[in-house]
């Protein structure tokens, strides 16, 4: 009860903390976020990419929507104070940003600090002084600041038939203008050029488009706003039978539209697309050790490294070329000894980490991980493996005479692959074997108590695992058409990992969302070279503070977040009737 | 009652921990179809005594019998199999499972289905595993959680989280079960009806029964005989009547100046 007493006491303070401090720290937080991409950089290269033609850059957008952004929070963060207030404090805390903002320009301008940041060059200045004096640019500064901040609260407050519109639309029009150039690749047929050459240009986003855009977006949030609803209770009203057929109708609709769009989209997309695939096989590999037994592997690449290698070994007219008859092995052919022997090497590798727990684990994988690469690097393997020259010449799959040798052909292939690793980890779930890996993820003294054989299903979790990644691997041997033992470095297990984590441990669709978050964005944004990974661990902080559980959580999961809520809510209730 | 043969022994078992003796030469003789308890101050080694019947840790001397085979160098899944089921003190269930799944897991080494058979969904994996749905589903009801089984063990009143931990071990259908305080955190009816519920094991199951209780009036209405502890050391064992009387058992558990006052 005294622990009650405390823990609300602490309650009662956080929301008593004054006005004026929460005001400075939202500001500082947003000032904090525009200052720090000025510095590292960001910014310039924002500054080449226009969301809208000749009017509105990246760089313009991230001040406006970073502002916008803590105008809204300190609107969320103020509960205690009346609506009109509250827009007022969207004002003061877009001002603090602007005051951040204004002591870089002032700094800018009296100091020369190149040699130290590099990236606070002259034409940063101009940008950020649209061309004004210093002292004016500042005044300008704080001023708009303050009054996108307002414009930020003022959105929170207005009622959600209004604020969600605008935020959809804002989004949407945001959205297309930053992938304006892949959208473009990917429209290209002559019945949608009119829609294009309305839309964009090879600059960017036309104003007209991104008014289109907008408007879209609005409208079509409005009518979910202010009808959805109705709709959805519409849909409820109907017989289950024919509630069941539209949602199967709806299923097999975006299941089409999901095939062709690769078909449609072009080859960059195809590969990117294809990337993501293989990430999500392994994803669905490591997601039977990691999510459902609860082993932590860091060194999964070595599956997906053997995987590759034995279809490079069985199938590549070269000198490390291995027959097993006359003629060198066909990819189909070479598949079954790919897995096989990524099952193997999943054994191997299981049996000395056997009695190694948690994060120990996670260590002794990542050493027998590099272990592998390091062989196959070493003078000693070189004859078989080739060492760091690799093994080339790899031919592609052919299904009849029909060679396999698009990106968009090998998506399928992958995609195939993974609906059948998706399969089995799903099927396994509800299964003895999967109850004994989740038995032994919860306790496993009380599994092997049980007469839960350790051994036995903890080498069937790396087995099963390890066969997706060699299928993953077999089918990134024949998209490269070469492998180098440099392509299997550590980052790809962490990769792994770090997608099942964000996507949600143990949930099948939180893989696939995992991929596309940290591996095809990634991709897509390749123009910014180095800085996508500056965002990559910037996401990965924010979203596991934002939502520890994953973007797609499993079922089990969920539930466990709920029953957690829940006490909490029942011992504040219960605390507060005390005090 | 208790002339049957003898089921688990235990000679001279020891068991260090660093310096520390925690059981120090221990002989327990648990007679088949009896309820055989084991009491003792705190610290005085009796959920060490199911941790080295169960082979959570090696022995340092001594060996266990189970109806003559020695179970003392087998890891804990292969004693499981030759038929010990436990508890555990602090109930360690299956949180992030349900009810169900809980018991489901307690039935494993029962089931024959293997992963392809999950996989493939062939005829006789999903038959076998319509059967241990089925069990999981009469257990529940034989330990009071009719309609329970979908909710997460988390959620489980306390009571009922006992419950479900004893219907785990019966689910792998043991020759011996071990109790880890059964009782404990129960007032008295519940106490009693437990008692009920433990002789039905022994009566109606033909499970014998090792038990480590705090609560005198348990162990001594059900017991058949009771083996006192101190500090890893037997100090009294007999029928119940015979180690309430005992000196040496008074001592442990009220010091030298109770004596006077029990007598």
């Amino acid at each position: 009860m005294s622990f009650e007493i405390i823990a609300s006491s602490f309650q009662h303070k956080d929301i008593e903390q004054s006005q004026l401090r929460r005001t400075l720290k939202c500001g500082a937080i947003g000032g904090g976020t525009v200052v720090a991409l000025c510095v590292f950089g960001l910014i310039n290269q924002f500054m080449e990419r226009w969301i809208i033609e000749n009017l509105l850059s990246l760089a313009h957008a991230a001040f406006i929507g970073i502002t916008l952004t803590v105008g809204a929070l300190i609107a969320i963060r103020s509960p205690k104070l009346s609506p009109a207030a509250r827009i007022f404090q969207g004002f003061l805390v877009g001002m603090v940003s602007g005051v951040f903002l204004s002591i870089l320009i002032l700094i800018m301008a009296t100091f020369d600090i190149r040699n130290m940041f590099v990236s606070l060059s002259p034409k940063l200045l101009m940008f950020l002084s649209y061309g004004f004096d210093p002292y004016t640019a500042c005044a300008v500064t704080i001023i708009v600041g303050g009054v996108l901040g307002l414009i930020g609260a003022a959105i929170r407050e207005s009622p959600p038939w209004l604020r969600k519109p605008l935020i959809t639309g804002l989004a949407t029009a945001f959205f297309i203008g930053l992938f304006a150039e892949l959208l473009q690749l990917a429209m290209q047929y002559e019945t949608v050029d009119p829609i294009r050459d309305y839309m964009f240009t090879w600059e960017g986003q036309t104003l007209t488009g991104a008014i289109t855009m907008f408007v879209l977006g609005f409208v079509l949030s409005l009518f979910w706003v202010m009808r959805g609803k109705q709709v959805m209770a519409n849909h409820r009203a109907k017989s289950h039978a024919s509630q069941r057929s539209i949602r199967y109708f709806l299923y097999a609709i975006a299941i089409v539209l999901f095939l062709l769009f690769p078909m449609a989209a072009g080859s960059f997309f195809g590969q990117v697309l294809m990337l993501v695939g293989l990430y999500v096989l392994m994803g669905m590999g490591l997601n039977l050790e990691v999510g459902l037994a609860g082993l932590l592997d860091l060194g999964f690449v070595a599956f997906f490294a053997t995987g590759a290698y034995t279809i490079a070994l069985f199938t590549a007219d070269n000198e490390h070329l291995i027959l097993l008859i006359d003629r060198p092995l066909t990819w189909w052919e070479a598949l079954p000894l790919a897995m096989f022997a990524s099952l193997m090497m999943g054994l191997a590798f299981g049996i000395p980490v056997l009695k190694v727990r948690g994060d120990y684990l996670a260590v002794a994988t990542m050493g027998l991980g590099e272990i592998i690469r390091v062989v196959v690097l070493s003078d000693m393997a070189s004859p078989l493996l080739g060492g760091s020259q690799g093994l080339l010449h790899i031919p592609r799959p052919w299904i009849g005479d029909f060679e396999l040798n698009d990106p968009i052909h090998l998506f399928y292939l992958t995609l195939i692959s993974s609906i059948i690793a998706a399969y089995f980890a799903w099927a396994l779930e509800n299964s003895r074997l999967g109850r004994a890996w989740m038995a032994i993820r919860e306790d496993e003294d009380v599994g092997q108590a049980l007469g839960i054989n350790l051994v036995n299903v903890k080498l069937l979790a790396y087995g099963l695992g390890a066969w997706f990644a060699g299928l993953a691997g077999a089918i990134f041997a024949v998209m490269l058409g070469s492998i180098f033992p440099h392509s299997f470095q550590l980052l790809i297990s962490i990769n792994i990992l770090a997608l099942i984590i964000v996507g949600g441990i143990g949930s099948l669709p939180g893989v696939v969302v995992g991929a596309l978050m940290l591996i095809g964005t990634p991709e897509l944004l390749r123009e910014f070279g180095e800085y996508r990974f500056l965002a990559y661990g910037f996401v990965l902080i924010v979203m596991m503070r934002v939502k520890p559980l994953g973007l797609w959580p499993s079922a089990v999961r969920k539930r466990e977040l709920a029953a957690a809520a829940e006490a909490e809510a029942q011992m504040r209730a219960t605390s507060g009737q005390k005090a | 009652m208790t002339t049957g043969q003898t089921l688990l022994k235990t000679n001279a078992l020891t068991k260090r921990f660093g310096g520390l003796v925690a059981i120090d030469a221990l002989d327990l003789d648990v007679k088949e179809r009896s309820i055989h308890s084991i009491i003792g101050p705190n610290g005085a080694g009796k959920t060490t005594v199911f941790n080295c019947i169960m082979n959570f840790f090696p022995i340092e001397g001594g060996e266990i019998r189970l109806s003559e085979e020695r179970i003392d160098n087998m890891t804990p899944d292969r004693v499981a199999f030759r038929g010990v089921g436990r508890t555990y003190q602090n109930i360690r269930l299956f949180k992030n499972m349900s009810s169900i799944e809980n018991i489901l897991v307690g039935m494993h080494m029962h089931l024959k289905s293997r992963w392809w058979g999950a996989v493939l969904r062939s005829r006789h994996s999903r038959a076998d595993e319509k059967k241990a749905v089925e069990e999981a589903t009469r257990l529940l009801q034989y330990v009071g959680l009719r309609g329970k089984g979908d909710v997460l063990a988390r959620n489980l009143p306390y009571g009922d989280q006992r419950k479900l931990e004893i219907a785990r071990a019966l689910a792998m259908k043991p020759k011996l079960l071990m109790l880890d305080e059964p009782t404990a955190g129960m007032n008295p009816s519940e106490s009693l009806e437990m008692v009920g519920f433990i002789r039905g094991l022994r009566d109606q199951l033909g499970i014998t029964i090792l038990l480590i209780e705090h609560h005198m009036p348990v162990v001594m209405g059900m017991s058949d005989t009771v083996t006192v502890l101190d500090h890893g050391t037997k100090i009294s064992e007999g029928p119940p009547d015979h180690v309430k009387r005992d000196k040496k058992v008074i001592e442990a558990y009220l010091g030298q100046s109770g004596v006077g006052h029990m007598a």
